[in-house]
């Protein structure tokens, strides 16, 4: 059964309010969700001031001035700065998205940040992951193959095969999709998500990978796969702009067009 | 190990509600809606078969106003429920699964389910 409340050790206290320099021109506030695992504190909002005349366009130019500036505790992830390696997913402003690529200017009034919704919080906005990425390695994310590896040279495809790979290819596993899927709220410890269905389509719609059976067998499932009621709130909110939903209605549409042989 | 137990970090609290989102749980919500209302048609039909006194006095309580509410109600969750349940359909199919066929069926969903259950009630009011 789906738990709507949040657990009493999660629910969200108010926290600090660091006001803005003086002098500072174009105040911008950021609520900030913050947890600190050494404390038996439950969760609580710090609110930043910023002023956005020193500050890069992107929200995680503001936060990362927030940890060099105002408060050095504040923990996050992040890498690239590009939206390529999908460290910095968190929840801005409602929905899920990368905090590089999510500009300040597409905010309207404060910034409300928090972790990745229902996960585990190792800190402040640093979700664990790890069931996550169990859920991708039980996919067998790689070609498998029956044949013999040609002894000269790849395994080549044709321009259209390759084409079935668009789409697809380009998910960075940033899990934003996932968390936010309501149906991945109450039913992650079984269901897959669009995140995970989506890499799984990927290596069924290549034309090189030879275990389609086995792969659509181990996802006839009514957990696995079919607690995608198409929701799409993961298309809505996917920001590298892929179709999560559509992925998983095509293995949907695979496992009926197997059966009908 | 972490010296305390982490906490659930925030979802429905804190989620943007969203077309998505709303249509999808009001299919649910209408189809409990629906259930309700099967028990009163039956109700109806068993007062129908026990001859007019029956009839007559189920007939009074429908006619109330807030009766007449709640039918209305209940005929705009029926045809809510039908017509996202023809969009389910097309998006079995493969249809509409884009953002924009997601959006635009939605929102056709909800002005057809108001204009059918308007009509409904225009012609046997």
């Amino acid at each position: 059964m789906a738990e709507f409340r949040l657990p009493k050790n999660s629910r969200i206290g108010k926290g600090k309010h660091f006001k803005a320099p003086s002098d500072a021109t174009n105040v911008r506030r950021f609520r900030i969700y913050r947890w600190d695992p050494d404390t038996a504190d439950n969760p609580r909002m710090d609110t930043y001031e910023v002023d956005l005349d020193k500050c890069g366009p992107m929200v995680l130019d503001a936060i990362i001035k927030i940890k060099n500036e105002i408060d050095p505790t504040l923990t996050f992830r992040r890498s690239c700065r590009e939206g390529i390696c999908g460290s910095c997913a968190m929840n801005i402003d409602g929905t899920n998205t990368l905090a590089c690529t999510r500009g300040i200017d597409e905010v309207k009034g404060d910034v409300a940040i928090y972790p990745l919704p229902h996960l585990p919080v190792v800190k402040d906005l640093v979700p664990d992951l790890t069931h996550f990425y169990a859920q991708y390695a039980s996919i067998k994310p790689w070609i498998r193959t029956q044949s013999a590896t040609p002894p000269d040279r790849e395994r080549f495809q044709s321009r259209e095969d390759r084409a079935q790979l668009d789409g697809l290819y380009e998910c960075i596993l940033c899990a934003c999709c996932s968390t936010a899927c309501p149906s991945y709220w109450w039913n992650g410890d079984r269901y897959l998500g669009p995140a995970i269905l989506l890499q799984a389509y990927r290596w069924i719609a290549d034309s090189r990978d030879e275990s389609t059976g086995e792969r659509l067998d181990d996802l006839e499932d009514p957990f696995r796969l079919y607690r995608c009621h198409t929701i799409m709130n993961c298309t809505a909110t996917c920001p590298k702009g892929l179709n999560p939903a559509k992925a998983i209605a095509e293995i949907k549409k695979a496992m009926l067009a197997r059966r009908s042989l | 190990m972490p010296s305390h137990q982490r906490p659930l970090s925030p979802h429905l609290q804190i989620y943007r509600w969203q077309l998505t989102s709303v249509l999808s749980i009001l299919h649910r919500i209408s189809g409990i809606l629906l259930a309700l209302g099967t028990v009163v048609v039956v109700v109806w039909l068993a007062a129908l078969a026990a001859g007019p006194e029956s009839y007559g006095r189920v007939m009074g309580i429908l006619s109330h106003p807030l009766s007449l509410a709640a039918l209305a109600g209940w005929t705009l969750a029926l045809f809510y429920h039908l017509l996202n349940g023809i969009r389910h359909l097309f998006w079995d199919a493969g249809w509409l699964l884009d953002l924009k066929g997601a959006y635009a069926s939605g929102w056709a969903v909800v002005i057809f389910a108001f204009l059918l259950t308007a009509i409904v009630w225009g012609v046997s009011l």
